[in-house]
C-alpha cells in the first residue's frame, strides 16, 4: 500500500494510503474523541464526536471513516470543533438516563469519560427524554433503552460479526430505538445470548443480568452448602476489574476471594474440561471407527448450540452429546462429590463463574439436570464475581494465592486452553492422538489452532487416518464454515466452534474494555497469551493423565462413554 | 431492432394519426390528468367525453389523456385543438359541461366562453415540461412525434460518452434536486471510475411539503426520464438504471411502468440499442414515504434493501454508489433536461438563464397565491414576477410577506429583496436555496416564527435517527419553537436556538440535518423582531399564535343570535339569545369556529391583555 502523507494539527504523519484521519491521528498520539467507532466493526461515522476540520472542505468530516490523502490537512482541535463536540454531548446527555451514581456502567462508561474529559458542566438544552424501558426477560442480558445512545455497535457485533442480526434501529428519528423487530424482547427472538452486544456497548444500555443477589442468598443460608466453579477464561480476566494489567493471571487469588465470600468449596472448571476431553475425544473415536456422523462438532459453548438450533438445525446431528464443562462439573458436583462427601444433593448449592451470558442461558435450560436437579444453580460472569467481591471490601490485588478444593480441582494445562479459540482442539489431539495410537505422543502444542484467524484447520496423520480438523469462532465465521461444509466444499472429522470472537476470552462476560483500549490492545491476543502460560506452567498437560479424571471414572463413571457416563454427562436427545 | 429510420417514421405517422401536428386534419381534445386533473374529477370527465365522441360518431376526433399543463386550480381542464383555430382552453369541467362540449363546440362549432379561462403559458419557458400537457403519457408513440428518443439515437449513433458527458458539462446544467451540483462534472467523475459494473439511478423521491414538480414530469412526460437515463447510461458505462420512486406516487408509477414496458418492446431499452453494442434495462422501486431516502447515500442503500439512512461521504457515489458500484444519481427534473440538450446542442440550452444558472426551472406554486400550480421559468426571473405575473398576486389584497424557497432545508425571501433573480447563487446569498422547486408564499398574516415551528416539525419527523446532532438538536429546537409560541419564551432562547443550528449545520452527517436548521436561521436573520416579541412583549404580531390570543364578543356588533354558541366545539360561549354574549376564555380553544360562523363579524381574536 502507498504511504501518504497528511498534516494534523500542524504535524506530519506518513502512514500506509488505506489509513482513515483518525487511524493516522492515533500515530502521532492525537486522541480524537469517538462514541459509535470501534476498530474494524463500527466505522459508520454516526456520533460526530470524531469531527475534524480539513483545509478545504465545506464541511466537517468524521475522521474515523475519512480516508487519507496526499497532502491533507487536518485541525483536531480548535474553537468551533471544540464546540461543536460539547454541543453534541450536552444532546445526547440531554437524552440519556443520567443515574450514573447507580449504573452498571459507572466508572467504565465511555459516555461519562467523555462527558468528563470535555468538561461538561452543564447541559443546556433539556427537554423530552425517554422514558426507562427495560427488557429483562432474557435469562441472560437485559436492555435498557432509556440509557442507549445509539451508537449502533452492538448492531454492528450482532449482524456483521456474530451474524446473528436480532437488534436494530426501529422507528425513526427522535423516537430511534434499537430493539428487535416488533419491539419484542430478547427473549422472543432468536438471540444466541453471546453477549457481544455488551461487550460493544459503550454505556449500560446492554448489560447482563444480574444474578448476584440470588448468590448472595444463597451464602446466607446456613442450610446451603454453596460451592463454586471457575472457568478458564475468568483466571486470566478477572485481574483487570481491580486495575491489573491485561493477561495477569489471577488464579489464585481467584479462589482466595471466593472462600472470602464464603463458598464452601472452589472447584475447577478445567478440571470438567478435561472430563469433557474424555468425552468428547471417545465419542469423537467413536463416530470414526463406527461410521457416525461426521464432522463431530463440539458442543461447549453455549451461546454456539443456540445459533445451530436456530439457524442450522440440520446439523444438529453432527453436535457432540457432551455437555458443556460446566454441567459436567454441576451434575458430577451433585452425584459423585454429594455420594463422597455426604451431602444430600438438594442442599448442594452449585454458582458457577463464567466468562459468558450464554451460560446463564445454559445452566436454565430443562434437560440440564441428569442429577434430579439443577446441575448448575446459578452462573455469575467474571464481572458479577469482581462486584461482588469488591462489595465485600476485599483488597483482591492484596490476596496471598490459594489452592483449588479437591478432588474436581486438579486440572491440566489441556483443561485451561478450552478458554481460548482453538483450545478444545488442541486438548483434544492431546488425548486422541495418544489413544488411537495407544503411544506417548511428544507433540502439546499445535501452532496451527492457536491465533485470532477466523477460521483455522489442521490435519494430522494418525497412524493410517489423515485426521482433519476446522476451528471457527464467532458465530459469523462458523456460518462460512457450516455453508462450505453444507455445499460439500470440505469435509471434516472435527469441527471446534465458540460463539464469541476470541473463543472464551473476550467471552459476553468478561471484563468490558472501552474502543479506546480495544484500539490499542486485541484483549483476544494478549488474554490467550496469558491462558497458554498457564497451560505451559501446569505439570500435566493432557486430559487423560489427570489422577482425578482417573479416579473418578475407576470409582464413579466407569469409563468414557459409559451408561453413567452418558446419563450424567450427555444430552440423550439434543432438543429444538 | 428500431433504427433511426424507423422511429422516423413512427414520429411522423404519429404526428398525423393523432392530430397533433399543426397540420392536423381533425380535431385533438385532451383532458389534463394528472394527479391534479384526477382529484378534480378528471376520470369522469374523460369517460363522458369518449362516450359522447363515440355515441355521436365523430370519427376525426382524437381523444388523449395528458399529464398536468400547470394550473391545477382550475383543473379538470380540457382543451380542444380544431384544425385552423386557436386552442380552447375549459376548466373546472364537470360531466355535465363535457356533453355540452361535444355538442355545442365539436358538433356546432360554437365554443361555450363561460366555460373556458384564457390560460397564457406565454411568459413561462418549457424545457422539462415541454410535453407535460400535450402528449399522451402512455403512448410512447406520441413521446416519439415530438422527437422523443431523437436525442439518444444521436448519442448512441453519433456521438462518444465522452462528447455526450462534454456536452452537458458545456450545457451548465445544474442539479434541480437542491444542491445544485453540476449534472455535467457528476457523469465525468462516474464515467472515469474504473468498474465492472455501474448505475444509474433518478431520484423520484419528492419530499418537500408543497412539491410536485417531479410528479408531474414522470405523470406527463415519463419517456424524457428514461431516454435521459439511457443517455446517462451511455455516457458513463452504465447498463442498468434504477427509478427510486415514492409510493405515494401511483400514477406516476403506473405510468413509468408502463413507458419502461413500452421502451423495451420497442427496442428502446434493452439490448443493442439502435444496433449499437449499447445495453440499458431501468427498474422501478418504490419508496416507503421517508423523507430521508431522498438524500442519495440514504436513498441506494434503501434500494439495496436497508434502512434508509445516509452514510458520510466520501466516498462519493461516483466513485461507490448502489451495491458498492459508481453510481450517477440526478433527480426528475434534471434527467428531463438532457434530451433536449443533445438534441439541440449545449449553447442552446446555456443561452437560456444567467451567468451561473443556466435554462429554467420547475416551481410548484404553493401558500398564499392566487394561481396555485405548477411553472416553468428561465433562470433568472425574479420572485416579483413569479408571484404577481406568473402566480397572479395574493388573495384577498394581502400583502407579501416572505416566500419559502427550498422547502424545510431553504429559507425564507422577504418582501425586501423580491426583486432578486431566482438562481443559485443568489438565493444562497439570501440564506435560502433553489431546493428541488416548491416555493410556498407567504402573506402578512404569516407568523414567521410559526412557520420555522412547522418546518422544524416537519425535519423532527423525518429525521433517520443515526446522527446525534439531528435527531436530538432538532428536536431540542423544535421544543424550543413550541415554547416561543406557546408563550412561554424566555430569554436566552434565541440564543439557545442559534447555538443550536450552528452546531446541527456543521456536524449533521447528511444534507437533511445541515439544511434542517434554515428555517429558523433565515427567519430569524428577517424577522428577529417576531421573535422578540414573542418572548419580551409577548405577543405574536401577525396574530396566528393562539397563545397569545383570546377571543372576544364585540358587544356594539353582536346581533345576539346565538350561531357562535352553538356552534362552539367547547360550550365556551356563554349567554341567552336576545340578551348578550360572552366567551370564557378559560374554555375557549381558540378554534375559530365561532368567527366563521358569525354572520355580523362580532367575534374577534384579541392580544392577551
Amino acid at each position: 500500500m502507498d504511504k501518504v502523507t497528511i498534516t494534523i494539527d500542524g504535524r506530519s504523519v506518513t502512514v500506509p494510503g488505506n489509513y482513515t484521519v483518525l487511524q493516522a491521528a492515533r500515530e502521532l498520539n492525537i486522541h480524537i474523541p469517538t462514541l459509535c467507532y470501534i476498530k474494524e466493526i463500527n466505522e459508520i461515522g454516526a456520533c460526530r464526536m470524531c469531527l475534524v476540520e480539513v483545509k478545504g472542505a465545506r464541511a466537517l468530516q468524521a475522521s474515523c471513516v475519512l480516508p487519507v490523502a496526499e497532502g491533507m490537512e487536518i485541525k483536531t482541535n480548535t474553537p468551533l470543533l471544540r464546540d461543536t463536540r460539547r454541543t453534541i454531548l450536552e444532546l445526547i446527555l440531554s437524552n440519556h438516563n443520567r443515574e450514573c451514581t447507580i449504573c452498571a456502567r459507572n466508572r467504565n462508561c465511555e459516555l461519562q469519560t467523555l462527558a468528563e474529559e470535555l468538561g461538561i458542566r452543564e447541559i443546556r438544552f433539556q427537554g423530552e427524554s425517554p422514558e426507562p424501558k427495560v427488557d429483562d426477560l432474557s435469562p441472560a442480558i437485559v436492555r435498557d433503552g432509556s440509557k442507549c445512545i445509539l451508537c449502533r455497535r452492538c448492531v454492528a457485533v450482532c449482524h456483521q460479526v456474530q451474524r446473528v442480526g436480532v437488534i436494530q434501529a426501529t422507528q425513526r428519528g427522535f423516537y430511534t430505538s434499537i430493539e428487535p423487530a416488533f419491539g419484542m424482547s430478547l427473549n422472543e427472538v432468536a438471540c444466541i445470548n453471546c453477549g457481544q452486544c455488551i461487550q460493544a456497548c459503550p454505556v449500560a444500555a446492554l448489560r447482563e443480568k444480574d444474578d448476584t443477589e440470588k448468590v448472595w442468598a444463597a451464602l446466607s443460608n446456613p442450610d446451603l452448602h454453596v460451592v463454586v466453579q471457575t472457568a478458564p477464561a475468568v483466571r486470566i480476566a478477572l485481574g483487570e476489574e481491580f486495575g491489573l494489567e491485561p493477561g495477569t493471571i489471577v488464579t489464585g487469588k481467584m479462589v482466595a476471594a471466593l472462600r472470602r465470600l464464603g463458598f464452601q468449596k472452589v472447584f475447577d472448571t478445567d478440571f470438567a474440561a478435561d472430563l469433557t476431553i474424555m468425552e468428547e475425544g471417545h465419542e469423537l473415536i467413536g463416530r470414526i471407527q463406527n461410521g457416525g456422523t461426521l464432522p463431530l462438532i463440539t458442543s461447549c459453548s453455549p451461546g454456539w448450540v443456540r445459533f445451530l438450533e436456530h439457524y442450522y438445525p440440520d446439523f444438529m446431528g453432527n453436535l457432540s452429546t457432551c455437555k458443556s464443562p460446566q454441567q459436567m462439573m454441576g451434575a458430577v458436583l451433585k452425584t459423585y462429590y454429594a455420594q463422597k462427601v455426604g451431602i444430600d444433593p438438594a442442599k448442594i448449592y452449585v454458582v458457577s463463574v463464567m466468562p459468558c451470558t450464554a451460560k446463564k442461558f445454559e445452566c436454565q435450560r430443562p434437560e440440564m439436570n441428569s442429577s434430579g436437579y439443577r446441575d448448575v444453580d446459578v452462573v455469575l460472569t467474571t464481572r458479577e464475581l469482581a462486584r461482588m467481591i469488591k462489595e465485600s471490601r476485599i483488597e483482591f490485588n492484596d490476596l496471598s494465592d490459594e489452592e483449588y478444593d479437591h478432588p474436581l480441582g486438579e486440572a491440566t494445562g489441556a483443561g485451561v486452553i478450552f478458554g481460548a479459540t482453538g483450545g478444545v482442539t488442541e486438548a483434544a489431539l492431546r488425548t486422541v492422538v495418544e489413544v488411537l495410537t495407544g503411544k506417548e505422543c511428544n507433540t502439546l502444542e499445535y501452532e496451527s489452532v492457536r491465533g485470532i484467524e477466523g477460521v483455522k484447520e489442521v490435519t494430522l496423520k494418525i497412524g493410517d487416518l489423515e485426521l482433519k480438523a476446522a476451528i471457527a469462532h464467532g458465530t459469523g465465521n462458523a456460518r462460512k464454515l457450516l455453508d462450505k461444509i453444507a455445499g460439500g466444499e470440505e469435509k471434516y472429522h472435527f469441527i471446534e466452534i465458540m460463539a464469541c470472537p476470541g473463543g472464551c476470552l473476550t467471552g459476553g462476560g468478561q471484563p468490558i474494555r472501552s474502543a479506546k483500549e480495544k484500539f490499542d490492545t486485541d484483549f483476544r491476543v494478549v488474554r490467550a497469551q496469558a491462558i497458554y502460560r498457564v497451560d505451559q506452567a501446569s505439570k500435566l498437560r493432557k486430559s487423560h493423565e489427570n489422577p482425578e479424571i482417573k479416579k473418578i471414572y475407576e470409582d464413579f463413571l466407569g469409563k468414557p462413554n459409559s451408561h453413567k457416563a452418558h446419563e450424567l454427562l450427555h444430552i440423550k436427545n439434543q432438543l429444538l | 431492432m428500431l433504427t433511426l429510420q424507423k422511429l422516423n417514421e413512427i414520429k411522423e405517422q404519429t404526428l398525423a394519426a393523432a392530430n397533433m401536428d399543426s397540420a392536423r386534419k381533425g380535431t385533438r381534445v385532451v383532458v389534463g390528468m394528472a394527479t391534479c386533473g384526477m382529484a378534480a374529477g378528471a376520470k369522469s370527465v374523460y369517460e363522458t367525453l369518449a362516450k359522447e365522441i363515440a355515441r355521436r360518431g365523430l370519427a376525426r376526433v382524437t381523444l388523449a389523456q395528458t399529464g398536468c399543463i400547470g394550473f391545477c386550480r382550475l383543473e379538470p381542464i380540457v382543451e380542444v385543438y380544431i384544425p385552423g383555430q386557436e386552442k380552447v382552453t375549459y376548466v373546472k369541467v364537470t360531466p355535465e359541461n363535457a356533453r355540452h362540449i361535444i355538442a355545442e363546440h365539436l358538433v356546432n362549432g360554437n365554443i361555450i366562453a363561460e366555460f373556458t379561462e384564457k390560460v397564457s403559458l406565454e411568459k413561462q419557458k418549457r424545457v422539462a415540461l415541454r410535453n407535460c400537457g400535450v402528449i399522451n403519457p402512455e403512448l410512447i408513440d406520441e413521446y416519439v412525434a415530438m422527437e422523443g428518443y431523437q436525442a439518444l439515437a444521436k448519442a448512441v449513433l453519433e456521438m462518444t460518452p465522452e462528447q455526450v458527458v462534454d456536452e452537458i458539462k458545456r450545457s451548465g446544467l445544474r442539479g434541480r434536486g437542491g444542491g445544485g451540483f453540476p449534472t455535467g462534472l457528476k457523469w465525468e467523475f462516474t464515467a472515469k471510475t474504473q468498474a465492472d459494473q455501474k448505475y444509474v439511478c433518478c431520484n423520484a423521491d419528492e419530499g418537500d411539503p408543497g412539491a410536485f414538480m417531479d410528479r408531474s414530469v414522470l405523470e406527463g412526460d415519463p419517456h424524457a426520464v428514461l431516454e435521459a437515463m439511457a443517455i446517462a447510461g451511455y455516457a458513463i458505462g452504465a447498463t442498468n438504471g434504477y427509478i427510486y420512486v415514492r409510493a405515494e406516487y401511483p400514477v406516476a408509477v403506473k405510468r413509468l411502468e408502463i413507458a419502461i414496458e413500452q421502451a423495451k418492446q420497442a427496442g428502446l431499452l434493452g439490448q443493442g440499442i439502435f444496433g449499437s453494442n449499447f445495453n440499458f434495462d431501468i427498474e422501478i422501486r418504490l419508496g416507503a414515504g421517508a423523507f430521508v431516502c431522498g438524500e442519495e447515500t440514504a436513498l441506494m442503500v434503501s434500494i439495496e434493501g436497508h434502512r434508509g439512512e445516509p452514510r458520510p461521504r466520501p466516498p462519493f457515489p461516483a466513485v461507490k454508489g448502489l451495491f458498492g458500484k459508481p453510481t450517477v444519481l440526478n433527480n426528475v427534473e434534471t434527467f428531463a433536461n438532457v434530451p433536449q440538450i443533445i438534441l439541440h446542442g449545449a449553447k442552446w440550452f446555456a443561452d437560456m438563464g444567467t451567468e451561473k444558472s443556466k435554462g429554467t426551472k420547475v416551481f410548484a406554486l404553493g401558500g398564499k397565491i392566487n394561481n396555485t400550480g405548477l411553472i416553468e421559468i428561465s433562470m433568472g426571473t425574479s420572485l416579483r414576477e413569479v408571484i404577481y405575473d406568473l402566480g397572479g398576486g395574493i388573495p384577498n389584497g394581502k400583502k407579501f410577506k416572505a416566500a419559502q424557497t427550498g422547502g424545510p432545508s431553504g429559507g425564507c425571501i422577504p418582501a425586501q429583496h423580491i426583486d432578486t433573480p431566482i438562481e443559485y447563487d443568489a438565493l444562497i446569498q439570501l440564506g435560502s436555496m433553489m431546493g428541488s422547486g416548491g416555493l410556498i408564499v407567504m402573506d402578512e398574516e404569516t407568523c414567521m416564527v410559526d412557520v420555522a415551528r412547522f418546518f422544524l416539525e416537519f425535519t423532527v419527523e423525518e429525521s433517520c435517527g443515526k446522527c446525534p446532532p439531528c435527531r436530538i438538536g432538532t428536536k431540542r429546537m423544535l421544543e424550543l419553537l413550541e415554547k416561543i409560541t406557546n408563550n412561554q419564551g424566555q430569554k436566552g432562547d434565541i440564543e439557545k436556538l442559534e447555538q443550536l443550528a450552528k452546531t446541527i449545520k456543521a456536524a449533521s452527517l447528511c444534507g437533511l440535518g445541515q439544511t434542517a436548521p434554515n428555517p429558523v436561521l433565515s427567519t430569524l436573520r428577517y424577522f428577529r423582531d417576531e421573535y422578540e416579541a414573542h418572548i419580551n412583549e409577548r405577543k405574536c404580531p401577525a396574530g396566528v399564535c393562539t397563545a397569545f390570543l383570546q377571543y372576544v364578543v364585540l358587544e356594539e356588533k353582536c346581533r345576539k343570535c346565538g350561531l357562535c354558541a352553538r356552534s362552539c366545539p367547547a360550550r365556551a360561549i356563554i349567554g341567552k339569545p336576545k340578551e348578550s354574549y360572552r366567551i370564557d376564555t378559560d374554555l375557549c380553544i381558540k378554534c375559530g369556529l365561532c368567527i366563521s360562523k358569525c354572520p355580523a363579524k362580532a367575534i374577534e381574536k384579541k392580544h392577551n391583555q
